[in-house]
């Protein structure tokens, strides 16, 4: 793969090649390499990326902004701009105005309980595990890394069979006494939907948080107690200031996955009583002849996730420059 | 919760009392802030409960599904009995059939690993090369390369699937939804994983390596493959094993790309079964794809392990980015 510039200056004498070098890496400050070498490493997956990710995006829009074939009842994409039309979307923006937002407030309101959950017990989680593993941090971060190896199905199915009428969780709450007759957890009760949401997540949440508070200086902390902070002095004002990035990052990557999140709710519920954004988009893949309320919707969605998608990109992208 | 942070790391006021907490105690206790300093970390009971709870919570319904899936009876939701018959077969569970016997889901079982295997070989390679160009190749268009792969990860899943399944019905339309089409969106959807965990791998190695094998004459490209690939291995092994571990376990992309019955991998089957009523096949199914991820996730253990040998070895963290 060497290059024709490279093979150029290799096929010199021994001198004057590492002078060569050494001129070239004193103007460049870094080895010498030709000009395309890292782009031709970069090159396949740019353009992966762009034909299979940027361009069905892009289909996305000409469908949304496109026509219907007027045989055959199916979605037109137009793919020039300056042909588009926005009849789906001002019916769709109709909608998501109008008969959707009672899904869309459900949306909102299961999703801010549900990670607010997962961050009250994530927090407590990692903070054990980073500050008192102490020998056990390899066993904790086995048992925590887990549920990443069990497929989200699988975990959701065992909840299906915990909780159906004749199911564990029955038998228990009735051995108990607490309730004389069986309860269908999976006929439409909000409880099981955030249930399910927090269990489904949480694993993404507890690992960055443990990997930031791992690295939290202690000195940091004892620097607070030394000074006369008590205990809950130190946490309010040194670690909890010091994890604000990282609780914001992770409550971004457990919230994005659950505005598009339909499958949760279909499996653990399946009533239009808990219908959720993610389920308009997947009833309308579903039913044939609904493409371009799909493509609106989902075109709708990016838009609405657009801030805390760049939000944590920069932060990744910050991350990575600061090391 | 930081109600229950602060009692946690008061120190004890009692060696003998551990429960008692040092606010409610009366003033007969000389001196608090001097037993600060010498016990600064006493026994944090309550987080350490939160933290037992949740384990519990998280890793026991799996559990319970596992065992579900050797049920002698057709219930999934009680014990009946060990048995075998999900798994390999019996007479008596005609319909439906067990995991290994029934053409359905035998079919289903060789697409997952299929599209699994294909897919991990297709991403990795491609995230690897990704992460080390964007890594070396200074300039705007690498920005604007990597911000479209991360741009691919932060997306929920369901969008990509949605326009994964636009693209090829409505301007690719040479590829069939199938397979082909199944295994391109997958590679899209995970090519980012490798390109994270090499770049944060590549942040900690630095530059040094391959330039002081270049100046010793090793060519730009072999400096790459005997210098930098190998000091990469454990984070092209973790990206392997997470490659499949992710989709072997998915169902959201690929459910809208299979072109019908015959392409749907287990993770589908599984939740269009649990969506109906479930027989142990189901859990026997789930906890195969669990089984294959555990085997390839030691595999790729047991290669880390041979290949650091000698090396300092790293945390699981770190393995994972």
């Amino acid at each position: 793969m060497s290059g024709r510039r490279f093979k150029r200056v290799s096929s010199k004498t021994a001198e004057t090649r590492k002078e060569a070098r050494a001129r070239k890496r004193a103007q460049r400050g870094g080895a010498w390499y030709p000009r395309w070498y890292w782009p031709s490493f970069a090159a396949p997956g740019t353009l992966w990326m762009l034909v299979l990710f940027l361009l069905p995006f892009y289909v996305v829009v000409s469908i949304a902004f496109g026509t219907v074939d007027p045989i055959f009842q199916s979605p037109l994409p137009v793919y020039e701009p300056w042909w588009w039309t926005s009849k789906y979307l001002t019916e769709e923006w109709h909608l998501v105005t109008g008969e959707f937002v009672p899904v869309e407030v459900r949306t909102l309101v299961y999703v801010v309980i549900a990670s607010a959950i997962c961050l009250v017990i994530a927090y407590a989680v990692a903070y054990y595990v980073a500050r008192y593993g102490g020998k056990r941090k390899g066993l904790f971060l086995g048992l925590l890394v887990a549920p990443f190896f069990i497929s989200y199905l699988m975990r959701m199915l065992s909840w299906v069979e915990l909780l159906q009428p004749a199911g564990y969780v029955n038998k228990l709450l009735q051995f108990l006494h607490l309730t004389p007759h069986p309860i269908n957890w999976l006929a439409g009760v909000p409880f099981t939907v955030v249930m399910g949401l927090v269990y489904g997540y949480i694993p993404y949440m507890i690992l960055p948080l443990f990997g930031f508070l791992d690295r939290v200086d202690s000195s940091l902390l004892e620097a607070g107690r030394d000074l006369g902070a008590s205990p809950m002095r130190t946490f309010l004002r040194v670690t909890l200031p010091l994890s604000k990035p990282a609780i914001l990052a992770s409550l971004v990557i457990v919230t994005l996955p659950m505005f598009g999140d339909y499958y949760t709710n279909n499996l653990l519920s399946g009533s239009p009583k808990t219908l959720m954004f993610g389920n308009l988009l997947d009833n309308a893949m579903e039913s044939t002849g609904q493409g371009p309320q799909a493509a609106v919707l989902v075109l709708f969605l990016t838009f609405f996730l657009l801030i805390p998608m760049l939000y944590y990109m920069r932060e990744t992208a910050r991350a990575a420059g600061e090391r | 919760m930081s109600q229950d942070t602060a009692t946690e790391r008061e120190p004890e006021t009692e060696p003998s009392a551990p429960g008692v907490i040092p606010s409610g105690e009366p003033a007969g206790v000389r001196n608090p802030i001097g037993r600060w300093f010498r016990d600064p970390w006493r026994k944090p009971h309550i987080l350490a409960t939160v933290t037992w709870v949740y384990l519990a919570w998280s890793i026991l319904p799996v559990a319970i599904a596992i065992a579900l899936s050797f049920n002698a009876g057709r219930s999934n939701a009680v014990w009946q009995g060990f048995s075998l018959q999900w798994w390999f077969g019996h007479p008596s569970i005609a319909p439906e059939g067990s995991l290994f016997v029934s053409p359905e889901l035998h079919a289903a079982l060789i697409q997952s690993l299929r599209l699994s295997f294909l897919t991990m070989i297709l991403a990795v390679p491609l995230g690897v090369a990704f992460a080390i160009g964007i890594d070396r190749w200074h300039g705007r268009p690498p920005g604007g390369a990597n911000f479209l792969m991360l741009f691919s990860f932060v997306m929920p899943e369901i969008i990509i699937g949605i326009s994964m399944f636009m693209v090829f019905t409505f301007l690719l339309k040479f590829i069939q939804l199938g397979t082909t089409a199944q295994i391109l969106a997958l590679v899209t959807y995970q090519a980012s994983y490798p390109v994270i965990i090499v770049r944060a791998r590549l942040l900690s190695i630095g530059r040094e390596y391959e330039e002081a094998a270049m100046d010793l004459g090793a060519s730009p490209t072999r400096a790459v493959w005997r210098v930098l690939i190998p000091l990469l291995y454990p984070a092209i092994l973790a990206s392997f094993v997470l490659v499949f571990a992710d989709t072997i376990d998915d169902f959201i992309t690929v459910r809208y790309l299979s072109g019908g019955e015959s392409t749907e991998p287990l993770s589908v089957k599984i939740y269009n079964f649990t969506r109906g009523t479930p027989t142990p096949a189901v859990n026997a199914a789930a906890t195969f794809m669990l089984i294959s991820t555990t085997v390839i996730a030691l595999l790729g253990f047991w290669l880390y392990r041979r290949i650091t040998r000698g090396q300092k070895v790293e945390g699981v963290a770190d393995m994972l980015g």
